[in-house]
């Protein structure tokens, strides 16, 4: 396959950046997108000219660091996939792709297509955590959790994080993945001595880091890699209502 | 209280404000659809004329509508203020934005449904409120038959001291009251006005169908068994019957009578 690119290049926060066209023959339909980038980056090497900078890890599509904007959707074309999950076989010969980092305020472009996600990071340490004491791990089933209770709770644990939620909506609002870690905790009793705090604690965080604020458009569940459903958004709501008209 | 202004000033509280005073809004459309049915009667307005005294003398709908003004402008003002903050969240825009594979398209033009909306409104006002508040309107004597219920008018050219005199006499009931509903007739004459009408009610019906059912996604009302129910109310009720029961009286006055 010929593939032909238009990928944002910006050489770091302060510098002014553009989309650049770039060719890349000999593409098999059976890389992955990231595996497509890896062999222009080999070109560009070759050549001496600026690597494309792009943040991936596991490649596996579990640690969420891929973030692609691909022809203007977060990880591309396909449903609950992340950017290393999709392959070459998505797209057709000749197909000129558009490849952009997360556009955010939150989310600061560090070079061409990655972005510090660190605004996370500081919404789960302002209140995404339990405190419990350090010993020896408890028996399991010692503390009696319902099914359905422990399975919504794992479903609102799956979030990687990815910022995928961010880039989709059109307000850049964080409040699918703030909701999904206020969630993972509110459904369990081990989240419950510290859940008013907590829900408090994280949105005004999430509020300070400059995210937009949630209209439902429903954007960032149907481009969620983890398929993170919108009954977050809304438990996260009344969490919220309730810890304010009834916290200390 | 402080809590209460740091509450309605985080990205929550702001929704909620759009949230309730949306679902206000749309119990005024029922009230305000169902009063206003009354253009369709063949009585030659006498209904609607006397209603439309009635919205305008009660002490406790004067209240009311003062404080209905106020959350429209509310509602509307602070819509576009929020639009303008979750503009600057995202200070570089993509060259690439794939909305539609996403979300549907009512959800992303709410701002410039409910600012068509709220342009509407300043013409609906001037033209219908401002007219029956400050401009020359006609009174009308209806003559209504007790025994058969038969109803006749005519222009009434004397004076009386409000908006409306009712008295018995004969066996007939003469209603001499300030007539709205010739205004309504007369404006809705002029095709623009139809069309206008028409197409405003398209923008309240895109606006509804998508806001309804997000102002309970905030409120935090989201569970498998009431989702369909909501959003079927917004669609249908609100995104379907409401707007095309307001579209057909301009219709009817246009080309039905």
């Amino acid at each position: 396959m010929k593939i032909n690119l238009k990928v944002w290049r910006q050489k770091n926060n302060k510098a002014k950046g553009e989309l650049k066209d770039y060719k890349v023959d000999h593409v098999s339909p059976d890389m992955s997108f990231l595996e497509m980038f890896d062999v222009l980056n080999e070109e560009l090497i070759t050549k001496g000219d600026d690597p494309i900078a792009f943040d991936h890890d596991c490649r596996e599509g579990i640690c969420g660091s891929c973030s692609m904007h691909i022809n203007g959707r977060p990880h591309g074309p396909l449903a609950g996939v992340t950017t290393c999950q999709l392959h070459m076989r998505s797209f057709s010969d000749g197909d000129t792709i558009v490849v952009e980092p997360w556009r955010a305020g939150a989310f600061p472009v560090t070079k061409d297509l990655s972005v510090d996600r660190t605004a996370f990071d500081r919404i789960i340490a302002a209140g995404g955590f339990i405190s419990v004491n350090t010993g020896n791990a408890q028996d399991a089933n010692n503390l009696p959790i319902g099914k359905e209770q422990a399975d919504e709770a794992f479903m609102s644990a799956a979030c990687i994080g990815c910022g995928a939620c961010v880039a989709a909506c059109k307000n850049a609002s964080a409040m699918l993945f703030v909701s999904a870690k206020v969630s993972q905790l509110a459904l369990l009793p081990q989240g419950q001595p510290e859940a008013k705090m907590r829900v408090m604690a994280m949105v005004n965080q999430m509020d300070a880091e400059g995210f937009g604020s949630c209209t439902n458009t429903g954007a960032c569940s149907a481009e969620c890699p983890k398929g993170i459903d919108l009954s977050n958004i809304a438990r996260m709501n009344r969490e919220f209502f309730s810890a304010n008209l009834t916290g200390k | 209280m402080n809590w209460i202004i740091t509450f309605l000033k985080s990205s929550i509280g702001k929704k909620l404000l759009m949230g309730l005073t949306g679902l206000f809004l749309c119990t005024f459309l029922i009230v305000h659809l169902i009063g206003n049915l009354q253009l369709l009667k063949h009585d030659g307005g006498m209904a609607f004329n006397t209603y439309a005294v009635f919205m305008t003398s009660n002490p406790l709908i004067k209240f009311v509508s003062y404080g209905l003004y106020a959350i429209i402008l509310f509602h509307a003002f602070w819509g576009l203020y929020l639009v303008s903050q979750n503009k600057k969240a995202r200070p570089v825009q993509y060259a690439a934005y794939n909305g539609k594979a996403n979300s549907h398209w009512t959800s992303r033009w709410m701002g410039v449904l409910g600012t068509m909306i709220l342009a509407f409104l300043v013409f609906h006002m001037w033209g219908f409120w401002a007219q029956y508040k400050f401009g020359e309107v006609p009174y009308t004597i209806y003559e209504r038959n007790l025994a058969t219920g038969e109803i006749t008018f005519a222009n009434f050219e004397g004076e009386i001291a409000g908006k409306m005199e009712r008295y018995i006499s004969n066996d007939t009931e003469f209603t001499i009251v300030k007539d709205l509903y010739v205004v309504v007739a007369d404006a809705f004459q002029e095709l623009w006005i139809v069309i206008l009408y028409v197409l405003s009610m398209g923008a309240l019906a895109f606006h509804l169908v998508h806001g309804f059912s997000s102002s309970f996604q905030t409120l935090g009302v989201h569970h498998k068994k009431y989702n369909a129910l909501i959003k079927g109310i917004g669609v249908w009720v609100f995104g379907v019957i409401i707007p095309i029961l307001f579209a057909i009286m301009p219709i009817y006055f246009k080309f039905f009578i």
